[in-house]
């Protein structure tokens, strides 16, 4: 009993830090770059386990790593931005897929690694992804109003003394941070849903950005809840179960969104 | 003591290979609005967003006072509909500004009833009135908007054009701006810059009308249906006025 909440606790960190954060991902439509870093994190693990780094810092490296490599090659825009967030994620998935292969010191599970292993999640974890949400969180209430002003315009914020290139690179650290807390729960493969889904379902009953950030947090929360309770109870992978439940409060947000305001 | 806010000294801008502007002399100085025209393409937003700092110059230099304070309209505001955010949260986003400014420029622009409608539910003009607004906040000694009447309809672009006319006499600022049609700025300007890649001609807009290569860029081009308008109001709105009188006089239309 006591795995299943120290897995409620850190998926609790987790949607404290991805309700935030995901709600900035949908706004400044940067779903398919989150979902790129999230691809690139199994080759952080990987070097992680190669030079024998802790593998949350090897994972947070790979990703800011990776992050900056995409900032430079689009403001060079030789390829479209799609195109050359597809052929990163792709390219980073398979050289991590490839490099795992080759370390045999270690017995890897894949799987758990593409969707999450609530069992993996250990002591160590736990401490990780509580410091890792005390600083996203203090950067994010500090950062708050810059992040916002580049997201709703990049020039005007500029124009008005905003730090604009410091505040992209810190949100892609702190992008990095949360990709390498969610990894162990729910795997690369879905952790892009978990930032996003709980933000889309918040939209509707939103008046304000904060308060959207506010409700995605508390819709992820509930998601984490129900979503393991189900994974419990029916043995299902705990990861997709908490995705799916997400994306169930997602259909009740829109639904009931419109009938409210058709009635 | 140097008389002007910016200048811009023989700059020009490449982009991939490609020259964008050449060799442009620009200055604005305080109380005084500047305007560019030129035809689409001519590199008059690029020039702005020199002049801002947005973009570096490849060659030449840009000067500016220390610290100015630069307000700036941008043409456009793509906004997610993810995003919810009212004027009021757009507006606060403004750095460095007191509070009870806020309330002091909304009211100066008449958008006190709009504080709490989402920014994705404005007008053209709404929009464009919140997007000054924003650019107000910052108290600026220079002002810089990117085609700032866009989208309006003839009386809402001359009003708009006196707004910014008068603000300019309030703050005593700066103004560079770009426009499409020199006609209906040329009231509200002192010095007109036209430009296309380089520029053309300059001046006071009455003689920069007579020059020849600005005929050359608009005068041929321009249909007997869009000939200039010359009919100024000798009287001023009531603030209720619906300018229902208006419909009796487009451009063209000589009675």
């Amino acid at each position: 009993m006591s795995w299943l909440i120290e897995s409620l606790l850190a998926g609790w960190l987790l949607s404290l830090m991805s309700g935030p954060l995901g709600s900035f991902i949908v706004w400044r439509r940067m779903a398919y770059f989150g979902d790129t870093l999230a691809h690139s994190a199994l080759l952080g693990v990987t070097l992680g386990f190669v030079f024998d780094v802790n593998l949350n810092l090897a994972i947070v490296l790979c990703a800011v790593f990776v992050a900056l490599i995409l900032a430079s090659l689009q403001r060079q825009h030789f390829i479209p931005s799609d195109t050359l967030l597809g052929l990163m994620a792709h390219t980073t998935l398979a050289a991590g897929l490839v490099t795992i292969s080759q370390v045999d010191s270690v017995r890897i599970d894949l799987n758990a690694y593409l969707f999450g292993d609530l069992l993996a999640v250990d002591r160590q974890d736990l401490l990780f992804m509580s410091l890792g949400c005390v600083l996203v969180l203090a950067v994010l209430s500090r950062m708050w109003r810059g992040l916002l002003a580049t997201t709703v315009s990049e020039e005007l914020a500029q124009v008005e003394g905003y730090p604009v290139a410091r505040l992209r690179l810190l949100f892609m650290v702190l992008l990095a941070v949360v990709i390498a807390s969610a990894m162990k729960l729910v795997g690369v493969l879905l952790i892009t849903a978990l930032l996003i889904i709980p933000a889309a379902a918040a939209r509707p009953f939103s008046q304000g950005p904060k308060q959207m950030a506010i409700l995605a947090t508390l819709i992820s929360m509930v998601a984490v809840a129900v979503g393991l309770g189900l994974s419990y109870q029916f043995d299902t992978p705990a990861g997709p179960s908490i995705v799916l439940t997400s994306a169930l409060f997602f259909l009740l947000s829109q639904s009931s969104y419109r009938l409210l305001s058709r009635a | 003591m140097s008389d002007y806010l910016i200048k811009l000294n023989k700059v020009s801008l490449t982009l991939q290979g490609r020259s964008i502007l050449k060799d442009i002399q620009l200055t604005v100085r305080a109380g005084e609005i500047v305007t560019l025209i030129g035809p689409n393409g001519a590199g008059k937003s690029s020039l702005l967003k020199l002049a801002l700092g947005l973009h570096p110059v490849s060659s030449g230099q840009r000067i500016c006072l220390p610290n100015l304070r630069i307000g700036y309209m941008p043409q456009k505001l793509s906004l997610p509909e993810t995003l919810p955010l009212s004027v009021k949260h757009f507006l606060q986003l403004a750095r460095g500004y007191h509070k009870s400014q806020l309330m002091n420029v909304c009211q100066r622009l008449n958008i006190e009833h709009l504080l709490k409608r989402p920014m994705q539910r404005l007008s053209g003009g709404e929009l464009q009135r919140a997007l000054l607004a924003r650019a107000l906040l910052s108290k600026p000694e220079l002002l810089v908007l990117d085609e700032p009447v866009q989208g309006l309809d003839v009386s809402g672009q001359s009003e708009l054009y006196h707004l910014i006319s008068d603000l300019k006499d309030e703050l005593n600022c700066g103004v560079l701006m770009v426009s499409h049609d020199l006609h209906l700025v040329m009231a509200a300007t002192d010095k007109v810059v036209c430009l296309n890649g380089h520029v053309c001609c300059e001046g006071h807009p009455q003689t920069v009308q007579q020059d020849p290569s600005y005929l050359e860029l608009f005068g041929k081009s321009m249909p007997a249906h869009l000939a200039p308008y010359t009919h100024h109001h000798d009287h001023t709105h009531g603030e209720h006025c619906d300018h229902s009188h208006e419909s009796s006089h487009q451009p063209g239309d000589k009675s």
